[in-house]
């Protein structure tokens, strides 16, 4: 049984630490603007396709990788200051189409950039290598992830917990206008937000286009939705828990897709059900009900850092 | 407006307003006649009416009654596919359902009951998930029934309900609009009516919203739209209102389904998806969220730019040997997506904002009173 | 302003209906620039662009006609299909090449049906792209017997007892394969599990694990060339102990790139293979050498695709049929095409009663993953 289900354990860890990096961002900005930011998922995609285009230009590996994180931190900047910023006193409905329209325009220019064709990722030497785990092949990336994942945040939460823009992230969430009446700058507290959020999309767009090694103008949109289903999962605005919900959420998706072959081989059913079908499904089916059980998530509001 | 309407003269703006649809509507029947059915405009007015329906629909929750929901190609997903599979003529029921020996379901009905059938299965379906989802708040309530929508897909794709659905293949060969052109013994069209029958459909649903956001129920929709709180203090029961809501707009976003179904002539669950949503919510907001009248131009706008007008753009163009610079493939949407965000960032209210077309003719014509 | 809209909605009525320019005979290309089927679809019309710059005119009725290739992409979806058809048939084309894709092809059809335009597939081979309707031909073979040789192949040439077939859901060509090559492995006595992904998955290690987990001893994934490079890749890296399987889409540049350096076992079918008409290869190679767009259309190098040849030799058989009708009229290029036979490139072409090419043989190649070229196996016939 074990030897079954450990191969899509493996697959479902690797994603899962990919999908809680984009969590993050979700969560991070839902916490200070109350915005559900459907464009990061295109943010994400988009720092694959910068990827490409910059080692196509020829340009080495280590100048390569810290420019698109850079060039990714600052189109959340962007994105930010020119679509958000300006509805900050409109209704919330209003914003929230704003990030649609994001989306939509994020995925049209790299429609028209690309000529709507599937782009290949380069390789990265070193995480694109094979390894044998306990018996199941798998790519060194699958290890690297929850390792770098975890050491990423660990570190925000120190930044979050231990520096002045932390306390001030954190008193935004608590209270938008208090904060503002007390002085801290709104303005750059947000920028701020949204350029950690989208660096650390840009890491997992490294991660998860090693991985899975095509682009393509719809790549981010799933991974998009799971990963904030898995903010809400965790109890949106809490980082641990977006990162335990995106484990879960990749684990479940794996499952699902394996779970034929799991029925099969302990005698359940005697033939497939093509239940894989329903491995994207199964994510928003774990939404919906714990949106109606428990609204805050695995993490109620209070008990956790918010930011 | 609605007190003007119970005044015993009746308002001649109304009045103007009727006039005007029916002038469309006499031309479209004359252009049908008369012009190449290959023209692009019908397909423009074909689309279009579908579209202009189902973001009725849609503004129906959004904009009228304040439920911002994402489920919208879900339920014109339940629309196409009850429709398709309950009129495609037995005769090619094994042909199209050639996976799975001709499929369990082996009668047609006509395609209007079919159409009513799919807003009905459509309302049924919202009913179902409007238990649970509509206590949400407002993006909560987004996301949820976009996730809804995404269920849905995934069950009308697995294959172990393809005797009914067809599994995840393409259901085809059922009436279209072009079955409703009238033809002579030997197949010849002698009239027209591919365009149409659309309006038509269109138009009556269109008009049946606009009476129930007339009637008392349409008020209570506004009331808490505007104000939950208050509308609740006012004795509107939210649940039962908001379900209802949730109800009508799934039922003619069915039968818009239905009417896309119609238009493809293919359906396939595949392409319902959450694009399919965010399009006919930037149709909605381009028109002015409250507004019919918005919602029904904005649909021919963006259809007509996207099919037609604004194609050029998709081509390389040669003005002699200078080629036009940035035209290719896509570029399109990329004008199209910048456009968008304009009116989303800088004109919030859209063509119409919350008004009408009678709204509209009224005061023109008081300006011209007063000159 | 709704003086505007009015007199904007007029000008518009009248540009549509603009009269044709003299002695231009108009080919529609419906083939998918963008999508999943986008590379495959700029290869088709490449071939179709060659023969129209080799025989850029045509005699009609004794007069010399210029021919113009009207292009639509239908984006390798079915959802945008439709949007494509209509802009080939408002652009008044007297005849249509295509589509890469059979779930495409299915969806336009009838728009061209009803416009009484003629369309000829070019590598679509699902049986149901023609089947009960007398506006579709096509120039390559179908999917019953291309499942058929590739599970001969599979259960006679490799042994495997097992098959594990991937496919997209809701892929005509994709499901439709499938079917016919489960049909026939389960005839020869194999076991085939049939498991699907949905649209825009890039995650096949599951899959692929569910591969082993069955005990498959072949993987049969014919879809599109942007899941197949995918499915390839992570195939590579799991280091699968079983051969890949793919149909016509599979042979592709782009498909062989993506398996060079690895150590995987990809075998395809297909319509051409390089070589058997060197007029053909040579003057398609020069010309791709020569003109920079052509060449990063066929994916950067001049390796020839078999759907490239389709495409050339769909574009004679529209200039035979537009020959032999006499008239640019549609409807009379639609009743003299089922008697048509032209010798193209991939051989001899003549129409069976449904308006499919006769054709009884299917090259089976392997990818040589040392030098990135695919090798020729054997050619396949089914009596």
């Amino acid at each position: 049984m074990w030897n079954t289900v450990f191969p899509y354990l493996l697959s479902g860890i690797s994603v899962g630490g990919q999908y809680a990096l984009i969590a993050i961002g979700y969560t991070m900005v839902y916490g200070i603007l109350r915005l559900i930011n459907f464009a990061h998922g295109d943010v994400f995609m988009v720092a694959g396709i910068v990827m490409v285009y910059l080692s196509a230009s020829g340009l080495p590996l280590w100048l390569v990788i810290p420019m698109v994180l850079i060039i990714t931190a600052l189109i959340g900047f962007v994105i930010e200051r020119v679509a958000y910023k300006p509805l900050r006193s409109a209704p919330r409905m209003s914003v929230m189409i704003s990030a649609i329209g994001v989306s939509y325009t994020l995925q049209n220019l790299v429609l028209y950039v690309t000529g709507g064709l599937n782009k290949m990722y380069p390789t990265i030497p070193g995480i694109s290598e094979t390894v044998m785990v306990m018996g199941a092949k798998t790519k060194m990336v699958t290890l690297v992830t929850p390792v770098l994942t975890l050491v990423l945040v660990v570190l925000l939460v120190t930044l979050i917990n231990k520096t002045k823009i932390g306390m001030a992230m954190r008193a935004v969430s608590k209270d938008f206008e208090t904060s503002q009446l007390m002085g801290i700058k709104i303005n750059s507290v947000i920028s701020a937000t949204f350029v950690i959020g989208s660096f650390l999309a840009g890491v997992g767009s490294i991660l998860y286009f090693t991985n899975y090694p095509t682009v393509i103008q719809t790549s981010g949109a799933m991974p998009g939705l799971k990963a904030f289903v898995a903010a809400v999962f965790g109890g949106i605005g809490s980082i641990p828990g977006a990162v335990l919900g995106a484990f879960i959420i990749g684990i479940m998706e794996n499952i699902i897709k394996g779970l034929d072959v799991i029925l099969f081989k302990s005698g359940l059913i005697s033939a497939p059900l093509g239940l894989s079908t329903f491995s994207d499904a199964f994510t928003f089916a774990l939404l919906i009900i714990i949106l109606i059980v428990k609204p805050t998530g695995l993490f109620g509001e209070k008990t956790t850092d918010k930011v | 407006m609605t007190n003007q309407i119970k005044q015993k003269k009746v308002d001649p703006a109304v009045l103007l307003t009727a006039l005007i649809i029916l002038c469309v509507y006499v031309g479209v029947f004359i252009a049908e006649q008369v012009i190449s059915p290959n023209s692009m405009l019908f397909t423009v007015l074909k689309k279009g009416a579908t579209y202009a329906l189902v973001a009725v629909s849609m503004n129906l929750l959004n904009g009228f009654t304040g439920i911002f929901s994402l489920g919208q190609a879900g339920f014109m997903l339940i629309g196409a596919y009850t429709y398709a599979i309950f009129t495609i003529p037995v005769e090619h029921r094994a042909s199209v359902y050639q996976y799975f020996n001709g499929g369990v379901i082996q009668f047609t009905l006509p395609w209007f009951v079919a159409m009513i059938l799919a807003g009905l299965v459509a309302a049924f379906f919202a009913w179902l998930i409007g238990l649970p989802v509509l206590r949400l708040k407002s993006d909560y309530l987004a996301i949820a029934t976009l996730g809804f929508a995404e269920i849905i897909r995934a069950i009308l794709q697995w294959n172990q309900l393809g005797p009914v659905t067809n599994g995840s293949n393409m259901l085809r060969l059922f009436p279209n609009f072009n079955s409703f052109n009238i033809t002579n013994a030997e197949g010849k069209v002698t009239v027209y009516l591919s365009t149409f029958v659309p309006f038509l459909i269109a138009g009556i649903c269109i008009a049946l919203i606009v009476l129930l956001l007339h009637s008392g129920y349409g008020r209570a929709f506004k009331s808490i739209r505007d104000d939950e709180i208050a509308a609740e203090a006012m004795g509107v029961n939210l649940a039962h209102h908001k379900q209802l809501a949730f109800c009508i707009s799934s039922f003619f976003a069915g039968v818009g389904g239905a009417m896309l179904a119609m238009y493809q002539t293919t359906v396939q669950a595949k392409s319902f998806t959450t694009a399919m949503t965010y399009e006919i919510l930037l149709i909605v907001v381009i028109g002015g969220i409250g507004s019919v009248t918005g919602s029904v131009l904005s649909s021919f706008l963006f259809v007509a730019c996207s099919e037609w007008w604004l194609r050029f753009l998709d081509n390389e163009q040669f003005i002699g040997d200078f080629q036009v610079p940035l035209l290719r493939n896509g570029f399109r949407l990329v004008v199209f997506s910048v456009i968008i965000m304009i009116v989303v960032l800088f004109f919030r209210r859209g063509i119409m904002g919350t008004r009408e077309l009678p709204d509209l003719l009224r005061r023109r014509r008081k300006e011209a009173g007063i000159k | 302003m709704k003086k505007f809209v009015a007199i904007l909605l007029a000008a518009m009525m009248l540009l549509s209906v603009s009269a044709l320019a003299e002695n231009v005979v108009k080919i529609g290309v419906y083939e998918p620039a963008s999508g999943d089927s986008g590379a495959g679809g700029k290869q088709e019309t490449l071939g179709v662009q060659y023969a129209n710059l080799e025989t850029p005119t045509v005699v009609i009725g004794g007069e010399e006609y210029k021919v113009e290739l009207v292009y639509a992409d239908n984006g390798s979806s079915t959802d945008k299909a439709p949007s494509a058809a209509q802009e080939l048939v408002s652009a008044g084309v007297s005849v249509v090449l295509g589509s890469y894709g059979s779930g495409v092809s299915i969806a336009g059809s009838e728009y061209f049906k009803n416009a009484n335009i003629p369309a000829i597939g070019l590598t679509c081979t699902n049986p149901q792209v023609t089947a009960g309707n007398s506006h579709y031909f096509r120039v390559c073979f179908l999917d019953p017997f291309q499942g058929t040789a590739l599970a001969n192949y599979a259960s006679k040439a490799l042994g495997a007892k097992t098959a594990y077939c991937l496919g997209e859901l809701g892929n005509d060509y994709d499901q439709g394969l499938i079917n016919y090559f489960k049909e026939a492995f389960e005839g020869l006595g194999g076991t085939v599990i049939v498991d699907a992904f949905p649209t825009n998955n890039a995650d096949f290690t599951s899959y692929l694990t569910n591969a082993e987990m069955y005990g498959a001893e072949v993987l049969f994934c014919p879809v599109s060339i942007a899941y197949s490079t995918l499915i390839i890749q992570q195939a590579a890296s799991m280091n699968l102990a079983f051969p890949v399987l793919g149909g016509d889409t599979l042979d592709s540049n782009v498909v062989v790139a993506a398996a060079v350096g690895t150590n995987i076992d990809l075998t395809v079918t297909t319509f051409y293979q390089e070589g058997a008409n060197p007029t053909f290869d040579e003057g398609f190679k020069a010309w791709l050498n020569s003109d920079a767009t052509a060449l990063a259309n066929n994916g950067g190098n001049d390796m020839i695709s078999a759907v490239s040849v389709m495409g050339y030799d769909g574009y004679y058989m529209a200039l035979a049929a537009l020959q032999a009708a006499g008239t640019t009229d549609s409807a009379a290029v639609m009743a003299v095409l089922p008697s048509m036979e032209i010798d193209g490139a991939s051989g001899h072409i003549v129409f069976d009663e449904n308006g499919d090419a006769v054709r009884n043989s299917a090259f089976v190649k392997k990818a040589n993953t040392a030098t990135g070229d695919w090798e020729f196996v054997t050619e396949q016939t089914v009596e």
